[in-house]
């Protein structure tokens, strides 16, 4: 019972004083509800020798040895699973509801250095990126957030007593960044990432806590989620949490330099890559063993973050620095869809924390070297791009022929060594294409106009294959017109 | 009135007798040391100082309105410029004429056809332009009254005129048509017009719809890009990558094969591509531009350093004001240095235009400011007589200044010399009027000045800029002209003197002060060419000025409002601040986080019109970002010509100097201009403009007219510097208005 | 070159023009309609929009292969300046032009709005219209002729 006991026990101490006492009923509980397809690290593997092992343990391990009629007939067996039913439901609904923290009276005069920190803070978390929708007021959220399981909206957390976070005191705020839960005792849905806010320090979370408190309140209600059942019943998400929720504030390792320690603790803690760069299970929850080996969100793919440098067309850190940045870098572009705007709130931090960052994930070797190949093969006879070249000529070349502005005055790259074009995956360059990249009012940057209306599915397509023939000519991408289709249908 | 000039009553001999004049003034002799205005030009020489308007240079009654058969044709040298000026021309001249507007055809600037009134700019057109007509029509209406009571043998005083018809007292009727048959309009106005009271006029102060909306919003063709002649072709050219740059290599043989390309040019540093269809010169173009290999080119500065760069080029320094001895010491004083970057017009349409060389005569459409002073050049660099070349002008987008439109007129002009008899249109790139156009200067000013006892004491101020005006005094000012083989040299640059100012416009406050010491120092090594840009120096001037005023006003613990009322006894000047004041609501703000509240005041030029404007602004707290929320500004521009179009005008200009100030600037290092298009040059979208907007119009029956273009570009940057600093505690005195911009 | 049928405003032209093409020159120059201009070309400004099927699109970057079949409408398809249509004869009423250069772009932007949402708020209407730049500062009177359009009519002066 040692080690994956003493896990889960290490977790229920996290969890109130309640259910401490429950241990082995809590055992029992959380053996019954485990998903077999998600891999538990550490303790569960360990515990069972077996990663691999997709039958439910409770059959393994609790009910082959009752597969007994005699003991079926017993009424002792029964009153001790009626027994175990009524306290198994009085955990789990203990295990579901949480109390309320006290409301308080917003604070009203904050330290200038904190404020400052805060600013930092809230900027490397991308607070503003989700509780904000266009058009809408800094942190009035609002944003749609559409998730396998339904659409969800952003929360108001600007200090309205009414409709933000106001009366919420800094543990309060502290439980929601750490615990996932709101100050009434209501489970947030995990979309907000705090799997990994809750390795920050409490320093930092409380700098974030006084930044936010801080700014104008505004009075804006929450928008109603359109969750799909049973994810509608937020209590349920707590045994998501059971399940995923784990990790200390993050320290540093002694072995490492400070650059290493901090790009670390931006990556997993505030920065949260892993929500979109990891790839997740049926449940929403990351797959740690597969930690940083690419996502998707939106419809885009997050590449891996593992073996940057060990690519095909590889990454160095000052391109990477430049990237994350928003910049235009060589041999890789700038960029795009649900990544920019992380870029820009990174562009706006001192470059040394997107050094950090970089350093941290250049470190990141990749064992198995993720194949970016698709089925080598050299083109039977050379593929007849010129429709794409046409097209290339009449919507593309004003911005992007050799000649053109930002290539020759901003030395941007070409196309084709662009990571997009590079990728073994057609689909990021497809939504720049439909897409675009937005205009920041007022401030000047790349930008991208959509396509999407002056484009066909046939144009697309030739173009895209007419420029990953310029980028990769032995590695076509032969998905073109099913990604295309399923992109215009994720769109409607 | 005198033939002393030997002219004959005759279009073409008027302006043959002007074309020599202008060939006089093209001597350096003639060429004086300070341009008098804006639009003062060559050919504008003043043959009867007494008279009003551009009477004054352009006298001929004739010259301004012509009757016939076919119906009244009144004639400017201003154009429309998307002001509507047009249709305020119209109204005065059919009030005075006293017939419907329906009943004129107006044309604009013509070298052909119309009197040289310079350039329409310095927002001079009602000024000079609608004056003159305001006389020249009535002088005309008169003397046609006057044939038809002499033909009637009736005193004049009894006739009456209505939808251009003369009536006597007994039924008589003799159409204007006739009338002008008994009368010699060829002859010098006179200084004294007939009288009309104000509250009689019935389009004068009435708003007129403009002519020139209806094909705008209906696909007319209304601009020089929309220029349709028989056989005509397409043309591009191909600039260096900066100025500067010499040509080592191009394949003119691989163009010239490309598809539907006709002619391609290459002369010097000049390149440029001729085909049959626009499309195809666009490619011609883009290939050309791949196949060209430059070398060299001027050095672009740092960003960073332009103003200390400003300081340190070589420079002459102009004493623009010196009026009294400062005092000893004074209890407040504000000193500051105060910026701004370089500015673009960034016209939306970037420049166009047509020329045709047929029958020896070069004809040149063009959205030119002035098509005479643009003329003269073409002439020069073409080597041909004046009078060969004729420049029509034709609206292209809004231009605010001098924009890349004679550079245009100029390629235009050299490809058609090179395909004789066929009609060639240019258009610019986006990427070419970005880089190419003349910037607005960067400039800095360092403001010294003193308050005690609630009374301004000594005003010290110093500036340097670069040229404000560097329009086509010669072929050398024409861009194109300097990428010939044999090229031209642009004249000395010439600071536009005061009262007018350049880069010292509006320099010198209004207000009542103790002693000035203002001084410009004019810088003519240009790191960028740059020119004339609505309000010119008034934008930065006014911006510093009011910021000094709110200063002072603050640590002295005045009302800054107040503090302005004090120093100013001009009625007209208290009125637009007392109106503003009244009707923001002056000083109350929101108790919103991050409200601030701003107010300005100027009169442009300190002759031209009153201006004073209040701006409510919130700015956030967290992200900086501000959100202008009300604006409240009252005019008075003397008699109002068309009530709504001052009122666009206001609008048009309170929000582009809303751009300007909290976004604007050129971004450029050693490698390169990087606001080659609008993502490197962000102006204000639908999302960012101020909630509201209330105009308020101070009109002034039967007063001169004295523009309205330019009034509001210095108040509303300076409104929006006191109201920002009011809302943040911290005076920003660098434009743009951003948290970058500002010294860490 | 190849030959392409284009659906203009309701009328089918058949044109001989480059493979590649983008539609703004094929408007301007082939059928003579002067409503999309050039402001950029680059899909920045938004002077060269029109619609097509339903869609506001930039016509400077849209090639004009591939646009057979689709209806293509400019400002010319709104009404003339004789008989303006609704929309039109908001821009006239308000003279929501200084220049006019952007106008026409302005029109079919916000045509395009209307058609979807009839009566969108002035949020909606300064959301929307965005993506086309106005240099002379027009855009008070812009709003003000769509929301006159969009049924609101709050400033009757």
């Amino acid at each position: 019972m040692r080690g994956a006991q003493r896990c889960l026990w290490r977790n229920a101490l996290l969890r109130g004083p309640v259910i401490l006492r429950c241990k082995g009923l809590l055992y029992a509980l959380a053996l019954a509800l485990t998903s077999a397809s998600a891999p538990f690290p550490g303790c569960y593997k360990e515990r069972f020798h077996d990663p691999h092992c997709t039958r439910p343990a409770t059959v393994r391990r609790v009910f082959l040895p009752t597969m007994n009629s005699h003991l079926l007939k017993s009424r002792t067996l029964w009153i001790s699973v009626g027994v175990l039913a009524v306290l198994g439901l009085i955990v789990a609904v203990a295990l579901m509801w949480r109390p309320a923290i006290a409301p308080i009276k917003r604070p009203t005069s904050f330290d200038t250095a904190q404020l400052q920190r805060g600013a930092r803070v809230v900027e490397a978390g991308d607070c503003a990126v989700c509780h904000t929708r266009p058009g809408g007021e800094y942190l009035a959220g609002g944003l749609p957030l559409v998730t396998p399981f339904g659409t969800l909206y952003s929360t108001n957390i600007t200090p309205d007593a009414q409709t933000g976070i106001g009366e919420w005191s800094l543990p309060a705020f502290e439980r929601a960044m750490r615990e996932g839960i709101a100050r009434d005792g209501h489970f947030l849905y995990p979309a907000f990432p705090y799997v990994h806010y809750r390795r920050m320090s409490s320093e930092d979370i409380a700098d974030a806590y006084a930044y936010l408190m801080s700014g104008p309140a505004v009075h804006a209600p929450a928008r109603q989620n359109q969750m799909n059942v049973p994810m509608n019943i937020r209590p349920l998400v707590s045994f998501w949490n059971l399940l995923f929720l784990h990790g200390e504030p993050l320290t540093p390792q002694a072995e490492h330099s400070a650059a290493w320690n901090r790009g670390r603790y931006l990556v997993d803690g505030p920065g949260h890559c892993a929500g979109c760069h990891s790839p997740l299970n049926l449940i929403g929850a990351e797959k740690s063993s597969e930690y940083l080996k690419g996502g998707s969100v939106d419809g885009w793919e997050a590449p891996a973050l593992v073996g940057l440098g060990q690519r095909a067309n590889p990454w160095s850190r000052e391109q990477l620095v430049g990237y994350l940045r928003a910049d235009v870098v060589n041999g890789h572009g700038t960029p795009a869809g649900p990544m920019r705007p992380v870029s820009l709130s990174l562009a706006r931090l001192p470059a040394s924390e997107a050094e950090a960052i970089a350093d941290y994930l250049l470190s990141l070797q990749n064992p198995h070297a993720v194949s970016e190949t698709t089925a080598q093969r050299s083109p039977s006879s050379p593929a007849d791009h010129s429709s794409g070249a046409l097209l290339f000529s009449s919507a593309c070349a004003g911005c992007h022929a050799p000649g053109a502005p930002m290539r020759e005055i901003d030395g941007r790259p070409g196309l084709q060594s662009t990571s997009a074009l590079q990728a073994a995956s057609s689909r990021n360059f497809l939504k720049t294409v439909l897409e675009g990249v937005p205009a920041i009012p007022g401030a000047p940057g790349p930008v991208m106009p959509p396509f999407a209306a002056s484009l066909d599915n046939a144009q697309l397509g030739a173009l895209a294959a007419y420029l990953r023939g310029q980028a990769r000519p032995e590695q076509p991408w032969t998905d073109l017109s099913s990604t295309i289709e399923a992109l215009r249908q994720e769109t409607k | 009135m005198s033939e002393a000039n030997g002219l004959n009553p005759s279009r073409r001999a008027f302006l043959r007798g002007g074309a020599l004049l202008m060939a006089f003034t093209l001597m350096p002799v003639a060429r004086r040391a300070l341009a008098d205005t804006e639009v003062d030009t060559l050919g504008t020489v003043v043959l009867a100082p007494d008279l009003p308007g551009s009477l004054r240079t352009n006298p001929y009654l004739d010259a301004w309105i012509r009757i016939g058969a076919d119906g009244i044709t009144v004639y400017t040298g201003k154009v429309e410029l998307g002001t509507g000026v047009k249709t305020a021309l119209l109204q005065i001249a059919a009030e005075r004429l006293q017939v419907p507007a329906s009943a004129i055809n107006l044309l604009t600037a013509d070298t052909a056809l119309t009197p040289n009134e310079g350039y329409t700019a310095g927002s001079h057109s009602i000024f000079d332009s609608g004056t003159a007509l305001y006389n020249a029509a009535a002088q005309v209406r008169e003397m046609l009254v006057d044939a038809a009571a002499r033909s009637w043998q009736i005193d004049a005083a009894q006739l009456s005129t209505r939808d251009g018809i003369i009536e006597g007292p007994n039924g008589e009727r003799m159409a204007y048509a006739d009338a002008v048959k008994h009368v010699d309009v060829h002859q010098y106005a006179k200084a004294q017009s007939p009288a009309m009271a104000a509250a009689d006029f019935k389009l004068i102060g009435h708003n007129l719809p403009r002519l020139d909306i209806p094909a705008k919003v209906s696909g007319g063709a209304a601009f020089v890009q929309d220029m349709r002649l028989p056989g005509m072709l397409h043309a591009r050219v191909i600039r260096p990558p900066r100025p500067g740059c010499t040509l080592q290599a191009f394949d003119a043989a691989s163009i010239e094969a490309l598809n539907g390309v006709v002619k391609v040019i290459r002369d010097g540093n000049y390149l440029a591509v001729v085909a049959g269809d626009e499309w195809q010169a666009i490619k011609a173009m883009r290939a050309g531009m791949e196949s060209a290999k430059w070398s060299g080119g001027e050095a672009i500065p740092e960003a960073a350093g332009i103003h200390d760069l400003l300081k340190q080029l070589p420079s002459k320094r102009y004493p623009i004001s010196n009026n009294g001895n400062p005092g000893g010491a004074t209890e407040t004083r504000f000193k500051a240095r105060v910026t701004k970057q370089y500015l673009m017009h960034g016209s939306i349409g970037p420049s166009c235009a047509v020329a045709w060389f047929n029958d020896g005569v070069l004809t040149v459409w063009t959205h030119t400011q002035g098509v005479y002073p643009l003329r003269a050049g073409i002439a020069e660099m073409l080597r041909l007589p004046p009078d060969r070349v004729r420049c029509i002008h034709t609206e292209g987008s809004g231009c605010y200044g001098h924009n890349g439109a004679d550079d245009a007129a100029a390629d235009a002009a050299l490809i058609a010399m090179r395909l004789p008899g066929t009609p060639v249109r240019v258009q610019w790139m986006r990427e070419q009027e970005n880089l190419w156009e003349p910037y607005s200067s960067a400039m800095v000013t360092e403001v010294d000045a003193g308050l005690s006892q609630g009374r301004l004491q000594d005003w010290n101020y110093e500036l340097w800029t670069t040229p404000h005006n560097e329009r086509i005094v010669n072929a050398g000012r024409l861009l194109p002209a300097r990428l010939l083989a044999k090229p031209f040299t642009s004249a000395p640059s010439v600071p536009i003197a005061q009262p007018e100012g350049d880069g010292d416009r509006n320099a010198v406050p209004l207000y009542e002060l103790g002693a000035t010491r203002i001084n410009m120092n004019f810088v003519t090594t240009m790191p960028f060419r740059t020119s004339a840009m609505r309000s010119l120096g008034a934008h930065i001037n006014i911006f510093a000025i009011e910021a000094g005023i709110d200063e002072l006003a603050i640590k002295a613990g005045l009302d800054p409002l107040a503090l302005r009322l004090a120093h100013l006894s001009d009625p007209r000047a208290r009125a637009v601040i007392e109106r503003v004041r009244d009707e923001i609501g002056w000083p109350h703000k929101s108790s919103e986080p991050g409200a601030g509240i701003g107010f300005a005041f100027a009169r442009y030029k300190n002759i031209m019109g009153y201006c004073a404007l209040a701006v409510k602004l919130r700015v956030h707290p967290q992200t900086g970002e501000i959100r202008v929320d009300h604006v409240v500004t009252a005019v008075d521009v003397g008699q109002i010509v068309s009530p709504d179009g001052l009122r666009n005008q206001v609008e048009g200009g309170i929000v582009q100097s809303t751009s300007w100030t909290l976004y604007e600037k050129v971004a450029y290092d050693a490698g390169g201009i990087r606001s080659y298009d609008w993502s490197g040059y962000p102006i204000l979208r639908f999302t960012q403009l101020p909630k509201k907007v209330d105009v308020h119009l101070l009109d002034q029956p039967g007063e001169p007219f004295l523009g309205a273009a330019e009034i509001v570009q210095g108040p509303m940057a300076a409104a929006l510097g006191n109201a920002v600093s009011n809302a943040t505690g911290r005076r920003w005195l660098n434009l743009p208005l951003t948290r970058s911009t500002q010294p860490a | 070159m190849s030959q392409i049928t284009l659906t203009v405003n309701g009328a089918a032209q058949v044109l001989e023009l480059e493979a590649d093409m983008p539609l703004l020159y094929a408007l301007r120059n082939h059928l003579n309609l002067n409503g999309a201009k050039y402001g950029c070309g680059l899909g920045q400004c938004g002077a060269c929009t029109v619609i097509v099927d339903d869609q506001p699109v930039f016509a400077c970057l849209t090639p004009c292969a591939g646009l057979e079949g689709k209806k293509i409408r400019t400002v010319e398809s709104l009404g003339s300046a004789e008989k303006p249509g609704p929309l039109q004869a908001a821009f006239i009423d308000k003279q929501a032009a200084q220049c006019g250069y952007c106008i026409a772009g302005m029109l079919m932007r916000a045509q395009a709005l209307l058609e979807r949402d009839p009566h969108p708020d002035e949020q909606t209407i300064r959301e929307h219209m965005a993506g086309n730049l106005c240099r002379c500062g027009t855009h008070l009177r812009i709003i003000e002729a769509i929301k006159q359009v969009a049924g609101h009519n709050g400033s009757r002066t």
